[in-house]
């Protein structure tokens, strides 16, 4: 059946009828051309710009929750409303071992502290941390390291202090590795100085010691600030908040029904937001791609149909000499399919060109808003099968067409 | 070889029917060259494209070579044509982007033979017609009469059992045209079947046998003296 598409022959008639009139093939595969570029190119911008995203917030585990206490709205159990409510990690431990889905929990604490090294001083928020931070919001480390497992262990007092305060309580170029700093009156040393990122979710972290350490120092006991709930790649980080949730209910002795007893952040959610948009450009990119696509096949359907009337003759006289009806009908389609997806291959390459260009000029350094601007190869696959699809039914009129006059007629005409 | 009876046809025309052919007999041996003439509106050319099966008739049998021609379907219709029958046209019907070479080796192509047989059997039937150093020229760079050698190579090389040629000198000066028919003549020789419609008294009798119709039936079946095309030439 698809023997022919191997002839040399059968490319030789396709080859001969479109060098027949090279301008106005080259006009009919304008409009697949574009539809392809368009496609391309869209596509590739719209992957730039995830892209992007995924660099600013690649150092964040995007899919988690911050739930925090606060206080209830409502008495339950004999508790009168108004009652504050306090996290702690025997919570944060319960919700680890009881919630589907839950990849870490990282209870956290954080206090506004005055600041002292030498003469210099700062109100800044020193935080009571867990290595596990470092898993879930890694921190670019400048020099030295982050809070270790020993840390918590033996309650050092060590500090991990951010670029800014660095710059801030530190003489320029000086030595930050095993200097002291004050904090709320204690000697802390200096293990490790990280960047500011980009993009901070969450309350501003400026200093952070080891959890244990903020405990004793600031008497808080088992309570903690709030805790970051992080889910499993594919978990439903809605369903995550409102099982923690549950289960705090049910620990601190709050009504079913109490809002306002919990506070919280859905990062998942809100990030889901912006990947809904990334998606809805892809969709609204495929749509116009592919629309346009359809157009420009038609065109080429229409001019197909064109060059079958201009070669009612020699159709006939193919027939006469014994062409059967399928033969003529097959021949028209591959012309029509070899037009599409030679116009098709034009576009991927024209397409890939305005990759190239938007990449180097919008793509170069740090801050660049379209990063490595591209489409995939199986959208390339996709997109020339569509064609291949498109070229063959949009052929199949023409096709029609020309075995639909009789030979004899078709040999009167002049 | 070819035989017909009672054949009719009509076109109809508006609410009315024009009845072109009315109830033809013929029959045809091997090896014979009929001409078929008749002014224009006589149904020569109907009578050529039924037998050429490019038309259907509506009434009467026709067996071709022992197969009746009878509700053919287009493929079975495209392969008879193919396997039975060589055209000759009037204006030529080369297709004018493909060279001699190619066109000569059309119906091969739909034959279904391989590439190199097709040429080397298309190059044979161009070096008979004598245009082998033009097989790699366009229609368009040939004269009025090679064009049509060109044609009849392509009509040969199938290897039909009949030859069907419609005016086949219609296009053509007095000198080309008995180049033509004397080439006709020798495949005649050779065997060949052919049904020649013209309406040239002269070239009808080059023929051995001449058909006359007027009005859709035949008025005149009778052999003749054939004359040579060899002594204009």
């Amino acid at each position: 059946m698809f023997k022919f598409l191997f002839e040399r022959d059968t490319w030789q008639e396709v080859w001969d009828s479109l060098s027949k009139n090279k301008l106005r093939s080259m006009l009919t595969m304008v409009g697949v051309w574009w539809g392809i570029l368009l496609l391309i190119g869209l596509l590739g911008s719209a992957k730039g710009l995830e892209n992007s995203f995924n660099r600013l917030f690649g150092s964040f585990a995007t899919n988690s929750v911050f739930v925090w206490g606060q206080s209830t709205s409502k008495p339950f159990k004999g508790f009168q409303e108004g009652k504050q409510v306090k996290l702690t990690l025997t919570d944060a431990k319960l919700i680890e071992e009881n919630v589907e889905g839950i990849e870490f929990v990282v209870p956290r604490n954080q206090n506004q502290s005055l600041v002292v090294r030498g003469f210099l001083s700062g109100n800044y928020s020193v935080n009571g941390d867990f290595p596990l931070l470092d898993k879930v919001q890694k921190k670019k480390m400048i020099v030295g390291r982050f809070i270790n497992q020993s840390d918590i262990n033996d309650k050092r007092k060590v500090a991990v202090i951010s670029e800014d305060i660095y710059k801030q309580l530190f003489e320029k170029d000086a030595e930050v590795i095993g200097e002291l700093i004050k904090i709320n009156g204690i000697n802390f040393t200096v293990v490790g100085m990280f960047e500011n990122g980009n993009v901070n979710m969450g309350p501003t972290s400026d200093i952070h010691i080891p959890f244990t350490t903020f405990q004793q120092i600031y008497n808080q006991g088992d309570q903690i600030g709030w805790m970051m709930l992080t889910g499993k790649p594919d978990a439903d980080i809605s369903q995550i908040e409102e099982d923690a949730k549950l289960i705090l209910r049910n620990l601190n002795h709050i009504h079913p029904e109490d809002k306002r007893a919990f506070g919280s952040f859905n990062l998942g959610k809100e990030f889901a937001k912006i990947t809904g948009f990334l998606v809805g450009m892809q969709f609204l990119t495929w749509f116009v791609g592919i629309a346009t696509l359809i157009a420009g096949v038609f065109a080429i359907g229409n001019i197909l149909l064109i060059t079958v009337k201009e070669r009612t003759k020699e159709i006939g006289v193919r027939r006469a000499l014994g062409a059967t009806p399928f033969e003529i009908k097959r021949q028209i389609v591959v012309e029509a399919v070899s037009i599409t997806l030679l116009a098709g291959f034009f576009g991927i390459i024209s397409g890939g060109w305005i990759l190239i260009g938007i990449d180097s000029a919008f793509g170069q350094g740090d801050e660049a808003v379209i990063v490595n601007a591209s489409v995939s190869i199986s959208v390339i696959f996709i997109s020339l099968i569509i064609l291949v699809i498109l070229g063959t039914l949009i052929g199949l009129i023409p096709a029609f067409k020309a075995t639909s006059i009789k030979p004899i007629d078709a040999l009167r005409e002049e | 070889m070819l035989n017909i009876k009672k054949l009719h046809k009509s076109y109809p025309i508006g609410d009315t029917s024009l009845h072109v052919l009315k109830g033809i007999d013929l029959s045809v041996e091997d090896g014979e060259m009929v001409a078929i003439m008749g002014s224009s509106g006589s149904g020569k050319s109907t009578l050529l494209n039924i037998i050429g099966m490019l038309d259907e008739a509506d009434e009467g049998e026709y067996i071709l070579d022992g197969v009746p021609i009878k509700n053919l379907t287009e493929k079975k219709a495209a392969i008879y044509r193919n396997k039975f029958l060589g055209f000759i046209f009037q204006s030529f019907n080369l297709i004018n982007y493909k060279n001699a070479l190619d066109n000569v080796a059309l119906p091969l192509y739909y034959q279904g033979m391989k590439r190199q047989d097709r040429i080397e059997k298309a190059l044979f039937h161009l070096e008979k017609v004598g245009l082998k150093p033009w097989a790699h020229h366009l229609p368009n760079e040939l004269s009025g009469g090679q064009k049509q050698r060109v044609a009849i190579a392509r009509a040969l090389a199938a290897n039909p059992k009949l030859l069907l040629a419609d005016e086949p000198t219609g296009a053509l000066d007095t000198k080309t045209s008995y180049e033509i028919m004397d080439f006709i003549q020798s495949l005649n020789d050779e065997g060949k079947t052919i049904l020649i419609v013209t309406h040239e008294e002269d070239i009808a009798h080059m023929c051995k046998r001449l058909v006359r119709l007027k009005d859709g039936v035949m008025v005149e079946d009778v052999k003749v003296e054939q004359v040579r095309a060899s002594q204009y030439v």
